[in-house]
């Protein structure tokens, strides 16, 4: 008998398998090796992984953290888990104890797996080029302090996060310090705090993802380079809610994306040189909020659509572009009838810059008096900033 | 409340009989079609109605009311020397007037509505209450518009007098409410404003139509506390309770001033 690397093998836990617990069953496992669980519920405390091993449930296969602990610990490379279910885990103020967490794992993946409960979901610390695929996340946080994220990365680079979906965390997706990663596809769902939070994480890409009723909306600073294309920001409603907060992002491509229904659709914040095309604002409180230290920002085919105030800015000056958008609000002609409108479109109004300073005046909005001065305003500008117009304003909706 | 009753139905018969009427109706039904047309959703539908019946009714309210008790006199003359209470008689001529004016506005602002068969669950409440503010203010405003009429003898000061209480409640006072807002803006002011909103009618009517509609914009922090005080029930009763005493109140100071006045 050959004793190698290449002769895999299968160990079975569970009914008519060989071991009676999951412990036993890691610690006699050989890199490659696969353990396959059969349903039932383990309760067997916090795990270690320490070879480069498969873990996959067959059936229902529970694993209760009885929540008192942490459940896996990953600290190798090459690890997958798939089809399990990964309940209950030990909620810490001291520890950030997660479901399954990858400490210096390269090449791993966390896959199809079910968290019910989780204190920290799926938990990675200076991690590379990991998959996390096909999760379901849903806990049930209740306060701040005692909730913990739903994918949860630290220090790592070249991640993927496809298609998961996460509810009810503190967070649901986070990021400190991340490089390179790809977020595609996840729904992030009714969360305490941010749908997605992330800073000091350079050149990520977020595609195709749904961030919808979370209490704080989407928070994200400190980034340079980011690529958000064809993201859903949908139902933020909150005194300190955004669709999505930009606090010093620079270089960063924001496009195609849909914000719907938000108190805030974007907020700038020290926020510069990026191109914001192709994005549908729709029936938001404030679809864009910049503020004066944000510069060299570019709005272009945008649609603005329905919103109470389309654009509010602190300062008399100007330092960003807006051109060629759609306003739903533009009431300008266009007697050429190429598509463009004839006037400029002055999407800040006085009313928006009275509330920047004044906030309590809030509630004369859609008063007749307003109409009346911003009508005024927008005639011959007094006070908003004269060179914040869009000088080709269209005449019908983007595509 | 027999006399009551019987001026009524003649001022009804009468209205009715006018053209005008019809064209207050016509006007809504126009209104609310096209933006049924133009603008699409039923929300958006109704958060631009808003706007217009906050200006029109007021205005032809306390025109048209002050107008009719003019043009009425001679016939207001007639029934004096009949044996019927003054009282009924005001009664009779203020009901014949704010009710066809209400059912004009009803009729005119429902119809699309209900030919559209829009009216789902969601925006039934909203549409309902839009309906009632219009409503509470056609009274309000008609009731104005009795109590100045009674008041003044020449046509031409009434009239005046009646345009001058439209332009205050829907662009000075708001304006007054800026300045305060300005003036004091060191203090936490949310409570004084709620409060100076209570006491203009049609700035109630706004607030309380804009939190139903949960426009966004009003979910900041100084929208949540109003939001916290207009949305309650407690909040909705009282709004709705201080529109019916803005009703009454100038109902009765007119109804005293024509039981007294000298014909």
């Amino acid at each position: 008998m050959y004793a190698g690397v290449a002769s895999a093998k299968d160990l079975i836990v569970g009914k008519g398998g060989e071991f009676s617990t999951i412990r036993s069953a890691i610690e006699s496992a050989q890199d490659g090796d696969r353990i396959i669980i059969k349903s039932g519920v383990y309760r067997e405390g916090a795990l270690e992984i320490h070879r480069s091993i498969t873990l996959t449930g067959e059936g229902k296969a529970v694993l209760d953290g009885e929540n008192k602990f942490q459940i896996l610990t990953v600290k190798a490379s090459g690890v997958t888990i798939s089809n399990l279910t990964f309940e209950n885990v030990g909620v810490s103020y001291v520890q950030d104890n997660a479901a399954i967490k990858l400490i210096e794992s390269y090449n791993s993946a966390v896959i199809d797996n079910r968290f019910r409960n989780a204190f920290f979901g799926i938990y990675l610390s200076k991690s590379g080029f990991c998959t996390i695929r096909g999760n379901d996340l849903i806990a049930a946080a209740e306060k701040e302090a005692s909730s913990g994220n739903g994918i949860h990365l630290w220090n790592c680079h070249d991640i993927t996060i496809e298609n998961n979906s996460i509810q009810h965390h503190r967070d649901g997706i986070y990021f400190e310090f991340v490089k390179r990663s790809t977020i595609t596809g996840n729904h992030s769902i009714g969360n305490l705090r941010y749908g997605l939070h992330f800073m000091f994480s350079d050149t990520c890409v977020y595609e195709d993802n749904i961030f919808k009723n979370n209490s704080a909306g989407v928070a994200v600073m400190y980034t340079k380079k980011i690529t958000m294309k064809r993201n859903r920001f949908e139902d933020n409603w909150g005194a300190a809610s955004y669709g999505v907060l930009l606090k010093d992002i620079t270089g960063s491509d924001i496009a195609g994306n849909a914000f719907v229904n938000n108190t805030v659709g974007i907020h700038a914040e020290g926020t510069s040189r990026n191109r914001i095309a192709g994005n549908e604002f729709l029936n938001n409180g404030w679809a864009v909020r910049i503020m004066a230290n944000s510069t060299d920002n570019v709005f272009s085919q945008n649609n603005f659509i329905g919103n109470a105030f389309d654009v509010a800015t602190n300062s008399r000056q100007n330092y960003n572009v807006f051109d060629s958008n759609y306003w739903s609000a533009y009431d300008g002609y266009d007697l050429n009838r190429d598509g463009v409108g004839d006037v400029p479109f002055r999407p800040v109004r006085l009313f928006s810059l009275l509330i920047e300073q004044y906030p309590t005046a809030l509630i004369l909005l859609r008063s007749f008096l307003i109409d009346l001065i911003d009508a005024a305003e927008s005639v011959i500008p007094a006070l908003t900033p004269e060179t914040l117009a869009d000088a080709n304003p269209r005449m019908r909706r983007l595509p | 409340m027999d006399g009551t009753a019987k001026i009524l139905k003649y001022e009804f018969h009468n209205i009715l009989r006018s053209k005008w009427m019809i064209g207050y109706a016509i006007f809504f039904l126009v209104i609310t079609d096209g933006l049924f047309r133009f603008v699409g959703t039923d929300a958006k539908v109704i958060l631009s109605l808003m706007n217009i019946i906050l200006a029109v009714i007021p205005l032809a309210s306390i025109i048209f009311g002050a107008m009719y008790v003019y043009h009425s006199r001679e016939f207001i003359e007639l029934l004096l020397s009949q044996p019927i209470g003054r009282k009924n008689i005001y009664w009779g001529i203020y009901c014949g007037l704010s009710l066809t004016l209400s059912a004009g506005f009803v009729a005119g602002t429902g119809l699309p509505f209900l030919l559209e068969g829009v009216i789902d669950a969601e925006y039934l409440s909203a549409l309902m209450l839009l309906l009632t503010a219009g409503v509470l203010l056609t009274w309000i405003f008609t009731a104005l518009a009795f109590w100045i009429a009674v008041r003044y003898e020449d046509k031409v000061k009434g009239i005046g007098a009646a345009m001058l209480i439209w332009m205050f409640f829907t662009v000075v006072y708001d304006g007054f409410i800026l300045l305060v807002i300005y003036w004091f803006d060191d203090y936490p002011l949310e409570p004084a404003i709620i409060g100076m909103s209570l006491a203009n009618p049609v700035d109630l009517a706004r607030v309380m139509l804009l939190l139903k509609f949960n426009v966004s914009a009003m979910m900041g922090y100084t929208g949540a506390v109003f939001h916290q005080f207009f949305s309650a029930s407690t909040g909705l009763g009282v709004s709705l309770s201080v529109l019916i005493l803005w009703a009454v109140t100038p109902f009765l100071l007119g109804l005293r001033y024509f039981q007294k006045k000298d014909f």
